[in-house]
């Protein structure tokens, strides 16, 4: 590790930045908080996912040139989601592995991209959450995160330091919750089914809150959840790690 | 069988609707496979590195296939029997008929067998006057319904006991219509009996193999019925049907598959019964079949051969991709549409039917990697189906209205001054709409989401337009 503070490049991912920025300001409080600067590339748009998976391969490349290009320079690059994580540290070595010119750049990516909680935990080796939050919290393992970047133990160690903060396991928390990208509206009825079950093993263990590292599958569960009628309060894990739960939970309106 | 892979969709919705289903596929992934997988692993402290050890065998083999083939070849002849390569499910089928007109046969036994499935070969006896009989139970309860598998190993999973015995009943009409069947003893009882005779009567007996052995051209095939054994050594003829990937050098290399295929299949340490059968009868041999033949099928597996999709050979058929998928959980089998359902169905049936035919199947998938992750030969299978997904793309295959929307999106994302604008734009649209809720219950053109769940709506502002004025304020 370097002498001088550690430079981080956020890849805020296009969810959090349409649909939630809390997300990327908690992201930012907890890298500050660990001793990072903190520097967000304007020409970042997304990983390039919804391309790859649809098959788009020439698209997917594009898109990952460009976030190589921009997120060279630092050197870590920290992403609030395991699926968009594993996006720049497994799929792009793959993607790029023909392009003699892009392949070791896309590699030396890969090396230094991390997943946020994974980063805090693993490389800036973060032992003391200083973070309050009074409730009972149970913990999804969104798949990419889960079983491509092993992210299982790190949210856990870290939430066990909130003051306030009991976690609960579901009976299943490594299920997919059907949300799949572009998944759950291409077959709306499965992605349902899968999410109907994800949310029935939440209301099973009575907890308050529902925590995940991926926005995506937290949009997922927490629509479900909402029209199933369930108060569970829905939150990515960075705004309870961060302290920053004053904004009203995934799906809630301000002031409800 | 006529593939309905095209019609996956309808096919799931219909299964989602489907009571009696449902209950049988939420019974089998509560409490069934995985749970007896996760226990037998757990119980095998060297199992990754079996894994490990299977993959590079696997490869080993699919490197040099040819050498190996040739090698069985040679010795099944050496043993007395015979290997008939066919390069087509037709030609394929053509060999079996021929040795069983050749054999005069009109009652066939067989062992379970999914690429007799493939290439339909109870079909092709039947319209040619023979008689096949499926042995394996799940496999005979499917024919008297005269349904497909829906799984590759347990292909009468998704029936209730109930539907069995009302098909024993419609079936078996020379038994007192009053006798109890409402256990699975007095079914599996019934057929037994009814079994018993087929086995003595058949002329030809067909098994599948889940193992060729070069070294030694043998077969080799585990069951838990013991309904293999008596196929194959009762009839005077035995038809062994594989495909060209079953072979593996050694016995030695066959006990390394053998530790894992139980295990991932059912949680069994070993199968009830494995056998291995090398030839025809010989001096001595108290029983065994007068002729031994290997239908030997390709069915476009050798086009796979050096392509992206070579690691799809790799697979030994135990299910536990089926077994802890998702998808497969909710929907069963037979929504797939062809012979091979789940996510190993969803790599190989656009392989065989062709991608134009079978293009739902590797995209209903959300990449959730637990096929990967349990299959003992480390297929990356998602990796494979998206493989699919790029070459379904190439051709043009999803709809207009899913290619101009992906057009449009990655215009603006590989533009990011334009698109920076525009989510900002968008955030301050959605979030105005929503914010009285928090949420939307529904939203123009986003029903796919918002039939069945709520929509969160976005907070307002982009990150992106947020941060630019943090910076700002503290430049």
């Amino acid at each position: 590790m370097p002498d001088r503070p550690v430079r981080v490049g956020l890849l805020v991912t296009c969810l959090v930045d349409l649909f939630r920025p809390a997300v990327g300001f908690a992201a930012v409080r907890l890298l500050e908080q660990a001793g990072c600067t903190v520097e967000v590339p304007a020409a970042q748009t997304c990983c390039g996912q919804p391309a790859y998976n649809s098959g788009d391969r020439a698209s997917a490349v594009a898109i990952a040139r460009q976030v190589i290009d921009a997120f060279e320079p630092y050197d870590y690059v920290v992403v609030p989601s395991g699926s968009c994580g594993g996006m720049l540290k497994e799929h792009y070595p793959l993607l790029l592995a023909a392009d003699p010119a892009l392949a070791p750049r896309a590699r030396a990516l890969a090396a230094k991209t991390f997943e946020l909680i994974a980063f805090l935990a693993d490389v800036m080796k973060l032992e003391r959450i200083a973070a309050r939050y009074d409730g009972v919290a149970t913990y999804h393992d969104a798949c990419s995160g889960l079983r491509e970047l092993g992210i299982k133990a790190q949210p856990r160690r870290l939430l066990a330091q909130v003051a306030g903060l009991t976690l609960t396991e579901m009976a299943t928390p490594e299920t997919c919750c059907g949300f799949g990208g572009t998944f759950c509206v291409k077959y709306p009825d499965i992605s349902d089914r899968m999410v109907s079950d994800k949310v029935a093993d939440i209301a099973a263990t009575g907890a308050d809150t529902l925590l995940a590292g991926d926005l995506g599958c937290l949009l997922n569960m927490a629509g479900k959840l909402s029209r199933r009628g369930l108060a569970t309060r829905v939150r990515h894990v960075a705004e309870v790690l961060a302290g920053m739960t004053d904004a009203p939970p995934i799906g809630v309106a301000e002031g409800r | 069988m006529q593939p309905s892979s095209r019609d996956f969709k309808a096919n799931a919705h219909r299964a989602l609707g489907d009571a009696t289903l449902q209950g049988a596929l939420g019974f089998m992934m509560r409490e069934g496979f995985a749970v007896r997988r996760a226990e037998a692993v757990a119980r095998l402290p060297e199992f990754e590195a079996l894994r490990e050890a299977a993959k590079r065998l696997k490869d080993e083999v699919l490197q040099h296939l040819d050498f190996y083939l040739e090698t069985f070849e040679r010795n099944v002849e050496r043993a007395g029997g015979a290997v008939h390569w066919c390069r087509t499910a037709a030609e394929a089928r053509e060999a079996v008929l021929t040795i069983c007109r050749d054999a005069g046969a009109r009652i066939v036994t067989k062992g379970k067998s999914m690429v007799g499935e493939e290439i339909a070969i109870n079909e092709a006896l039947e319209a040619n006057g023979i008689a096949p009989v499926e042995t394996d139970l799940g496999e005979y309860i499917i024919q008297i319904r005269h349904e497909p598998p829906s799984h590759i190993v347990a292909p009468a999973v998704h029936l209730a006991k109930e539907q069995v015995a009302e098909s024993f009943r419609a079936t078996h009409r020379a038994l007192d219509p009053a006798r109890p069947l409402d256990q699975p003893r007095q079914m599996l009882d019934e057929a037994r009996a009814i079994l018993r005779e087929k086995f003595l009567d058949a002329d030809v007996g067909i098994t599948g193999a889940n193992f060729l052995v070069a070294e030694t051209g043998s077969s080799i095939i585990v069951t838990n019925e013991g309904n293999g054994d008596l196929t194959q050594t009762l009839p005077k003829v035995h038809i062994v049907l594989a495909s060209i990937e079953k072979v593996v050098p050694t016995l030695e290399d066959a006990t390394l598959l053998l530790r894992l295929l139980a295990r991932s299949a059912t949680g069994q340490e070993f199968s009830t019964y494995t056998t291995i059968s090398t030839g025809t009868r010989r001096d001595g041999d108290p029983d065994g079949p007068a002729a031994y033949h290997v239908v030997l099928v390709d069915n476009g597996r050798s086009a796979l051969l050096g392509s992206v999709f070579q690691d799809m050979l790799r697979c030994i058929r135990c299910a536990a991709c089926l077994n802890h998928c998702p998808v497969y959980g909710a929907v069963g089998g037979h929504a797939y549409g062809w012979v091979y359902p789940g996510p190993m169905g969803a790599v190989l049936t656009p392989a065989l039917i062709g991608v134009g035919e079978a293009a739902s199947l590797p995209e209903a998938s959300t990449f959730c990697g637990r096929c990967e992750s349990v299959c003992p030969v480390k297929i990356p299978l998602p990796r494979l189906m998206r493989h699919w997904r790029e070459r379904a793309f190439a051709a043009r295959l999803p709809p207009a209205t899913q290619r101009w929307g992906l057009g449009a999106w990655v215009f603006l994302a590989r533009r990011p001054a334009l698109y920076r604008p525009l989510a900002a734009a968008a955030a301050r649209l959605l979030g105005a709409c929503g914010r009285g809720r928090g949420r939307f219950r529904a939203l123009p053109l986003a029903g796919g989401w918002t039939d069945k769940r709520d929509l969160p709506a976005p907070a307002g502002r982009s990150f992106m337009s947020l941060w630019a004025e943090r910076q700002k304020r503290r430049a």
